[in-house]
């Protein structure tokens, strides 16, 4: 395997609590995690509200300053990176958001949406128009959507547009945080294949972030799965859906409602029981985060001493007691 | 034969607005039975919620009930057209007899008052109790029913003071108060995480035993309908295009948009190739498709379709579909 696009290496981002005068706690969003990406893969990355998945996306692309650790991005540390450096990687690593109601300037027309970014990082053109009619034809839309305004769009089509957008920069990494979840299904569908064409076309590399396991398990070929800021699980995804190791992995997928009625009266029976909610993540619990949840709990283990994380087949690596050694 | 205890006919609601009038939901008819969950799917702006609420007379202008019937089966076997009741009649009946669940529990529940007062208010409202000291007694009951931990001290707190799955809880708490022989749960489970969204669902079915208590329930999670569903209706457009139970829906979808929606879900537990996403978005109804309203959309369009609106028929016993094909 050659050498992966981005690797992270014990990242942190801790935002303070600010009291009166001085901060009086810390929340640990992301705090040290560690995972690869392979050049063309798309890395899923699945948990709940307030995992610190969307935070683990944006540190990552230096949206948000890290407490600590290493992001290499191509060879060279993100975190170093100043001037004409912090430009280029401005360049090829991109985001598409959430919200496309909230990432798009209702007062620009879609041409001049696109061409910004363009016209920033200095990119010749020869015809502006010629080439923004190529992107928008590049993702499902034409040259009638040239002069038009977000408003006049629909949700999946303000995606498209964000992803015209970000295409126009030629980037080689995208983070695409939660891109469906604003979208009906059906349109839901179209945006989906659309990212996966254009990633066997332009050889792509995703970080795929998402709560919803479906679309994670479509879209991805590695996942990690996170739990009050930590990695509780990383591995290919077809192995991690056919054989979840952690007990919260177990307890995820054994509550999504399958759309099925066989399958989901079949799962009714031999459900694991689900309890409790997350934890706040500014006094999250000492040793293992899950264990106040967790039915397989060991008091004096897991309430303790942080599981470490150990790989229990080929690739697929697990941070919980009941693989580790203590 | 299964006893119905509401029967809707031909119910139509159109909002008149300044851009026009749209016809939210159009002739929508069907049965619900005693006992049963009755599950209505369908993507945003379908008018699912619309008609949940024509249900009771719960819309507001500029939204106006413009015709249509829905006769209510009494415990005493009398038969009322609740269209017909005066402000007042239905007041008593709704939120006692049939009692609704809504979306958001942060903004379901009053700020200002602890939740056990909230409780007792309902029952206090249809002259349950005698005072509202005797309600907060009963509220730790219903607390404790819906499986809210140490229900004494939780009836004393404000709703700030509750986690999200929680706080749904104590709606669900307020709606079973009054011992309610409709539950209508208007996508109850949407604005939770996974994990909450399954205990959420375990407990709906909890008080569906409990109370004897008959649910429809409004989602657009087809997962939520495979788990939880008896019978299903498939809205589009504002328009019922399928009735049947959940087996006949998901195994046998007759309507071209029942099928190309649950082609279109990523279900986890199945290894797809590539997902079949429906052309096209969902018409504006202000001024909707002639004909069948998804004629523009459907891959099997004929001329026909275009002219005349389909009617609905009975395919195989229970099993219904508004489709020229058939």
């Amino acid at each position: 395997m050659g050498e992966p696009v981005l690797k992270v290496e014990n990242l942190k981002k801790y935002f303070p609590v600010r009291g009166l005068l001085r901060t009086v706690g810390w929340v640990k969003a992301v705090d040290g995690i560690s995972f690869e990406i392979q050049k063309g893969e798309t890395f899923g990355l699945v948990g709940e509200s307030g995992c610190g998945k969307t935070t683990t996306g944006r540190t990552i692309l230096r949206l948000i300053e890290p407490t600590s650790g290493k992001i290499i991005f191509m060879g060279k540390d993100v975190t170093k990176l100043k001037g004409e450096e912090l430009k280029w990687f401005r360049r090829k690593a991109q985001i598409m958001f959430q919200d496309p109601y909230s990432s798009l300037d209702p007062r620009q027309t879609v041409f001049q949406i696109i061409m910004e970014p363009v016209r920033f990082h200095g990119i010749q053109v020869d015809d502006p128009e010629e080439f923004v009619i190529k992107l928008l034809e590049s993702v499902g839309l034409n040259e009638m959507h040239l002069y038009r305004y977000p408003h006049e769009f629909s949700g999946g089509q303000r995606q498209r547009i964000a992803l015209a957008r970000l295409l126009a920069l030629k980037p080689e990494f995208i983070v695409l945080d939660e891109p469906t979840s604003a979208l009906d299904v059906s349109v839901q569908a179209n945006i989906l294949n659309t990212l996966k064409e254009l990633q066997e076309k332009h050889g792509f590399t995703y970080l795929f972030i998402s709560h919803d396991l479906g679309v994670v398990k479509y879209m991805s070929d590695r996942m990690g799965v996170m739990y009050l800021g930590k990695l509780v699980e990383v591995g290919p995804a077809d192995k991690i859906f056919e054989n979840p190791l952690h007990p919260y992995t177990q307890m995820l997928f054994s509550a999504i409602p399958i759309p099925d009625p066989d399958i989901a009266r079949e799962m009714k029976k031999k459900r694991m029981k689900v309890t409790g909610e997350p934890p706040s993540p500014i006094n999250p619990p000492k040793g293992c985060r899950f264990h106040p949840r967790c039915p397989y709990a060991k008091a004096g283990l897991c309430d303790k001493e942080e599981p470490p994380m150990v790989e229990v087949e080929k690739d697929h690596y697990v941070a919980c007691w009941l693989y580790a050694k203590a | 034969m299964p006893e119905p205890i509401l029967q809707v006919r031909n119910l139509t609601v159109h909002f008149y607005t300044y851009a026009g009038i749209v016809k939210a939901i159009e002739k929508v008819s069907f049965d619900v039975y005693k006992g049963e969950t009755f599950a209505l799917v369908g993507e945003t702006g379908c008018g699912k919620s619309v008609t949940s609420r024509a249900l009771t007379q719960l819309i507001e202008s500029p939204g106006r009930i413009v015709e249509g019937q829905v006769l209510y089966y009494r415990e005493d076997g009398s038969v009322v057209d609740l269209l017909k009741l005066s402000e007042e009649e239905i007041r008593e009946i709704r939120g006692n007899e049939i009692a609704y669940i809504f979306q958001d529990p942060h903004s379901s529940l009053d700020p200002l008052y602890t939740v056990g007062y909230q409780i007792a208010e309902a029952m206090e409202v249809h002259g349950k109790i005698k005072n509202i000291k005797e309600g907060i007694q009963k509220a730790v009951q219903i607390l404790k029913s819906v499986l809210i931990p140490d229900p004494e001290r939780r009836v004393n707190n404000y709703p700030h003071e509750l986690s999200g799955g929680m706080k749904q809880r104590v709606v669900i708490g307020i709606g079973v108060s009054n011992n309610p022989r409709i539950l209508i749960a208007d996508e109850p489970t949407t604005a939770l995480d996974v994990t909450v969204q399954a205990q959420i669902l375990e407990l709906l079915e909890k008080m569906k035993k409990e109370y004897k208590a008959t649910i429809i329930l409004i989602t657009h999670n087809l997962g939520v309908v495979a788990e939880t569903a008896d019978r299903v209706a498939v809205m589009y457009a504002g328009k019922i295009v399928e009735i049947g139970s959940v087996d006949q829906i998901f195994r046998n979808p007759l309507h071209p948009y029942t099928q190309g929606l649950l082609k279109a879900v990523p279900n986890p537990m199945t290894k797809i190739e590539k997902l079949e996403a429906i052309p096209g978005t969902v018409p504006n109804l202000i001024t909707p498709p002639s004909g069948c309203r998804f004629h523009p959309r459907c891959p099997r369009t004929m001329e026909i379709c275009k002219q005349k609106v389909p009617e609905m028929k009975e395919i195989e016993p229970g099993h219904f579909v508004a489709c020229h094909l058939y």
